[in-house]
């Protein structure tokens, strides 16, 4: 059987489902499917509160944000979600192919096709890097904040970025302790907000100090870090090993893009954005026909960006099935501005920089 | 270990059922991943590498990395950060590819 919804969405996370509210808001007949135990992708481990403004839930803390995304539709009868669905297919003809847990094949033809797929972890070669107890920082936040297992007793975090301060704070909170983050660059990547939080714990941030090696037979039992100098090449002489149970990667993100590749968008590297990530105009719409991108599959940013996304690809994939939408073109200009507005200043370079390099203009 | 007195968090879970890893009776939530019971209970290896035979835990945890593979009820490659533990589920470590039963 083929299933034939107007939208369907693939991920379930921060723009998945702030595209879903639009689209079924909107009337369209809407599936969304997501590999996950649960909706919300990532959002479901932030303990933190958001930023931004209040159409980014600022305040709010991330565990609580997919729920709120959910309430509006959760009992639509023109929605429909499918948990522990893998999307694994996309051919000539448009039919999605996904496999339902491990079991079975499922086909959709829909209409408009809305990827949010998010991003993988990214990882860095070091000897033993394949050890048991060398964690992404996603896989602990999963671990502790979703299922309440401590991933071990004394982390060391790689990377001070804002995942890497934040899954630190959160260590913390769980009861763990770290013994250090460090982190290859002068500076700390993250927000000052996060940095201050963790130093007033008394966790040290080694700025220009690296990983050389994980140490342990069977599992992590230590590892050895260095002073690094301007060439990224380690410091002789620096090394020192130190203990720790569990390392945690916090050294970026790539976007999940094999769909994008399989469906022939045209793609262009943006190394800001953390990889590949596929062309798409200021309606999210790839070079493929009907084919939206929202979130970080685009474009490693962060989950408010990704809903203002997700909300803009919705409306405008509603738009273009013909749907009565209210003030279409204001509300559309008005997610565009909140996007601008979280991409201004010094913090958003980077992000305006990639997004020259991979949105294109309608004619 | 489980997490105990979380400022935030309010972790909801499953009724507490036994299952085996190699041969080993344990206890976990219902409905929570293989691989966070096997976590609590010290498990970190949880298979061998197919060229190297190297010792393999998780990494991604959200069913992305394929790092996870072990063999549960005899069918091998399950990806046990993603797949709910059930009672009296049989787990045992892949080494290599896994056999099919």
């Amino acid at each position: 059987m083929i299933e034939t919804p107007e939208v369907l969405i693939i991920g379930g996370g921060p723009a998945g489902l702030a595209a879903a509210r639009e689209a079924v808001k909107a009337g369209c007949d809407t599936i969304l499917v997501d590999d996950a135990l649960e909706l919300g992708g990532q959002l479901v481990k932030q303990t933190h509160k958001f930023f931004g403004s209040e159409v980014e839930y600022a305040g709010v803390r991330g565990i609580w944000i997919a729920d709120k995304l959910l309430e509006d539709i959760e009992n639509a009868p023109n929605f429909k979600y499918l948990l522990r669905t893998t999307a694994s297919g996309h051919y000539e003809d448009g039919v999605v192919t996904a496999i339902y847990r491990d079991e079975k094949l499922l086909k959709f033809k829909p209409q408009k096709l809305i990827v949010a797929t998010g991003a993988n972890e990214k990882t860095i070669p070091f000897p033993n890097n394949d050890l048991p107890g060398v964690y992404g920082a996603g896989a602990v936040q999963t671990l502790m904040n979703v299922y309440g297992v401590s991933p071990g007793k004394l982390g060391l975090m790689v990377g001070a970025g804002n995942i890497g301060l934040i899954v630190s704070y959160q260590l913390r909170q769980a009861h763990v302790e770290v013994t250090a983050i460090v982190e290859a660059l002068d500076k700390v990547g993250g927000y000052w907000v996060h940095a201050c939080k963790i130093a007033r714990l008394g966790v040290p941030i080694l700025t220009r100090t690296t990983i050389l090696e994980a140490l342990g037979e069977e599992h992590v039992t230590g590892a050895v870090i260095a002073d690094i100098d301007e060439n990224w090449q380690p410091i002789d002489g620096s090394e020192r090993e130190i203990e720790c149970d569990f390392i945690c990667l916090a050294v970026g993100l790539s976007p999940l893009i094999d769909l994008f590749r399989l469906a022939e968008c045209k793609m262009v590297y943006v190394p800001e954005f953390g990889g590949d990530v596929p062309l798409r105009n200021e309606e999210m719409e790839t070079t493929t026909n009907g084919l939206y991108v929202a979130g970080d599959a685009g474009g490693i940013e962060e989950a408010s960006s990704a809903m203002i996304e997700g909300a803009l690809a919705g409306l405008s994939v509603a738009n273009s099935l013909g749907k009565t939408i209210t003030g279409f073109e204001q509300r559309k200009r008005s997610l565009l501005e909140e996007l601008e507005s979280l991409r201004c200043g010094p913090v958003g370079d980077h992000i305006r920089c990639g997004l020259a390099k991979c949105v294109i203009h309608k004619n | 270990m489980r997490i105990k007195g979380h400022p935030i968090l309010d972790f909801k879970r499953g009724r507490k059922i036994k299952f085996t890893f190699e041969g080993q009776s344990l206890t976990g939530y219902e409905g929570e991943p293989i691989a966070a019971a096997l976590h609590d209970a010290g498990v970190q290896v949880l298979r061998y590498s197919i060229r190297h035979n190297r010792p393999v835990g998780f990494f991604c945890a959200i069913g992305h990395c394929s790092s996870c593979l072990m063999e549960v009820d005899g069918r091998p490659n399950v990806r046990v950060c993603v797949e709910p533990l059930a009672e009296g589920m049989v787990v045992r470590r892949q080494r290599g590819k896994g056999e099919l039963q």
